[in-house]
């Protein structure tokens, strides 16, 4: 179970980079799948039509969202799924375990979800006696190495081989030393085909619900979901309320951007839809709030909702590259878990809209337009505003505006630099100012350009 | 046209060069120009830390200077785009919203108003531009990295204006710099790494200067740089489109 954090996004950062030509390497490797992406989007003239169309279809279905969700209900349920209704997180997972009770299962397999990442559903049917394996790859190497996946589409991106190698040595029984990504891909294919033959109740995520049929769409490379539902007489599948979308024919446009944004390839291997469940099997579908109408009503962060899951912008956040998703502390990591986390408990998250330049490069990636930086710029407001702020950093901004908002004090604050050496960068402790740790102090010079201009213009007071 | 000169505060105090090559550049074009004495900051400083609540004094001391003025025109792409995203005026709306309306960055305000087509200046040294994030993503100087749409970029387009300038290409050409305001001590540890990997792409390139709309980028980068002990310098681009080097 995850533990309150005791450390904020800064100092797991610095931990992180404890370890220079690691951070490279991870740094190098999200940034080639940034350009794989940039490569992928350019093969496609209308690419920035595809967006705005993207970002408008989900725009309308939050707006409608209800109606959709009914519609989606009924139209489920007349295809032979059961629908159930959750609230919130343990809401969610005692749904899933009653379902699991009532067929008297112990042991399940289950393909990516980032929604029960959310929910801990992992860690909430360990404790009932249940165990859980995930068949993505990437998912059950953190899952043997007892880690939460680092990023939500590459989840042990942040292990190489070798690291991924021990793991299989320790835990699969390969030999010790090898890394050799064939054999390691052959010894998951063997364990997991193990599994999907012997479960009984397989769950998969939701990449997208359509409204007008009642059906929805699982998208993987790996065709585990597929594996694990067609094999098991139980499917459930989780989905949050936003992954709607109103019709059949809209599912094109999220499809052709979501892999292109998130690994650059034009389509995932299988985009699979499922409709009803096969004679005398069962399919449950669980649609999750857990604080998704709350962000709904908050204006200037409801566009976080249009999120499909690629992950393009963690790919191109140079923070997120150099800080590692796990410094994040939240299921969905970088600039759009840094949106989405403090709305689900902004104490805890209050570090996350920091976490980051407001570079922007995030929104530019965005497959479906959302404002990440300019929201991570508001939820600062609103952290603050709540008062989850450190207060010596209260202080020290109270501090700053009045000397700035005062040209008399900001003139006679000295000589060219002398408050800014004292204050700068912006006021932070200074008894071990982390500027000059790494980096000189800027030199100041013989005259401020106010001095300058006094002597060689006719000021104009 | 009467343009009034914001230097935002870090630049006045640390920077004046930059500052001077402002002006000077806005009066070779037969600009007329005044800077308010009374001008200290924008207010960014403590918006981009949560405290937008407190830059009321701040917004109110900016609509005072520079209301009166055609143009305002500042050489910093980052503290520009917060006046155009955030200046309010409890007392004077109307003048505050007219302010976020005229205010530029140097740049753009010489490419797109006085439409430059020809500098006197020669600088024969390698230079890489750093795209400062608010002056590309913000306020659009060139074109982002991230769009499929077609290439621009207007300080680039005034660099190769100058005389003998050799404008070096990078691997990552748009990538931010990690200055980002309080982030570069709030966030240390990435802030710093982000620097080094941003000076690095340019000395791979061989760059003798590395300039820039925003001089707080090149501080942070300056920062690096001499701590490392390296030749290599930190110029605005005002300075550059300025110079007068004798060759």
């Amino acid at each position: 179970m995850k533990t309150e954090p005791t450390k904020d996004h800064a100092a797991l950062a610095h931990r992180f980079n404890q370890d220079e030509p690691r951070v490279n390497w991870h740094d190098e490797t999200l940034w080639f799948i940034r350009e794989k992406r940039d490569r992928a989007a350019f093969a496609i003239p209308d690419w920035e039509l595809l967006r705005e169309t993207a970002s408008q279809i989900k725009f309308h279905t939050l707006s409608n969202l209800s109606q959709y969700l009914a519609q989606f209900e009924a139209n489920a349920q007349a295809n032979g799924i059961t629908v159930h209704w959750a609230a919130d997180a343990r809401e969610h997972n005692q749904i899933v375990h009653s379902i699991l009770q009532q067929h008297g299962v112990t042991q399940m397999v289950k393909s990516k979800s980032m929604l029960t990442e959310e929910c801990h559903l992992n860690d909430y049917l360990e404790q009932h006696g249940i165990e859980v394996i995930d068949s993505d790859l990437g998912e059950r190497i953190v899952q043997l190495a007892k880690e939460p996946p680092s990023h939500i589409v590459l989840p042990c991106i942040h292990l190489k081989k070798e690291e991924i190698g021990d793991i299989f040595h320790m835990h699969l029984g390969t030999q010790a030393g090898v890394a050799d990504p064939q054999i390691l891909t052959e010894t998951a294919r063997q364990h997991l085909r193990e599994t999907f033959l012997t479960r009984k109740a397989a769950l998969t995520g939701v990449n997208f619900a359509v409204a007008e049929t009642g059906e929805f769409v699982v998208c993987t490379n790996e065709g585990n979901a597929d594996m694990g539902a067609h094999l098991a007489d139980v499917h459930i599948a989780s989905m949050g309320i936003e992954k709607l979308i109103p019709r059949r024919a809209d599912l094109g446009v999220f499809l052709r951007l979501l892999t292109r944004s998130a690994t650059g390839q034009p389509i995932t291997t299988y985009s699979s839809h499922f409709k009803m469940p096969r004679p005398g099997h069962e399919l449950h579908l669980v649609l999750v709030d857990n604080g998704r109408s709350v962000q709904l009503g908050r204006e200037d962060f409801r566009n976080s909702l249009k999120c499909i899951r690629c992950g393009a912008c963690m790919n191109t956040c140079p923070v997120y590259r150099r800080s590692g998703g796990h410094s994040y502390q939240s299921a969905v990591a970088g600039p759009i878990g840094s949106i989405l986390a403090p709305n689900l408990d902004m104490k805890k998250h209050a570090d996350l809209p920091f976490a980051s330049t407001l570079c922007g490069s995030c929104s530019n990636v965005c497959p479906v337009k959302i404002d990440i930086h300019n929201q991570l710029y508001k939820w600062r407001q609103v952290i603050v505003r709540e008062g989850y702020a450190d207060p010596k950093k209260t202080v020290g901004m109270k501090a700053m505006n009045l000397v700035l908002s005062s040209p008399k004090t900001f003139t006679l604050s000295g000589k060219a630099g002398r408050w800014f050496m004292k204050t700068v960068p912006f006021l932070v402790s200074n008894k071990m100012n982390p500027w000059y740790k790494h980096r000189e102090m800027p030199q100041p010079p013989k005259e401020s350009f106010g001095e300058w201009y006094r002597k060689n213009r006719k000021p104009h007071e | 046209m009467t343009v009034g000169l914001f230097i935002p505060c870090y630049v006045n105090q640390f920077y004046p060069n930059a500052g001077i090559a402002t002006l000077e550049l806005l009066e070779k074009a037969g600009v007329k120009v005044v800077y308010p004495m009374r001008q200290t900051c924008c207010g960014q400083p403590m918006a981009n830390s949560g405290f937008e609540h407190l830059t009321k004094d701040c917004n109110e001391l900016f609509v005072r200077n520079f209301a009166e003025f055609d143009y305002v025109v500042s050489p910093s792409g980052s503290c520009v785009l917060h006046v155009k995203d955030h200046l309010h005026s409890e007392k004077r709306e109307d003048q505050a919203q007219a302010i976020r309306g005229k205010i530029y960055e140097l740049v753009e305000f010489l490419t797109d108003v006085l439409q430059i087509e020809q500098l006197p200046a020669r600088f024969p040294h390698k230079v890489g531009l750093h795209q400062s994030c608010h002056g590309l993503r913000g306020l659009h100087l060139s074109q982002m990295s991230e769009l499929v749409a077609p290439t621009f970029s207007k300080p680039e387009k005034l660099l190769r204006l100058v005389q003998d300038l050799e404008l070096i290409p990078l691997s990552r050409k748009d990538e931010c710099c990690g200055f980002g305001g309080t982030f570069c001590v709030a966030e240390e540890a990435v802030s710093v790494k982000m620097g080094k990997d941003r000076v690095a792409d340019h000395l791979q390139h061989e760059a003798e200067f590395i300039t820039g709309a925003d001089m707080s980028c090149l501080m942070h980068m300056e920062g690096i740089l001499r701590r490392q002990k390296s030749n290599v310098k930190v110029m605005h681009i005002a300075e550059i489109l300025n110079a007068q080097e004798i060759g």
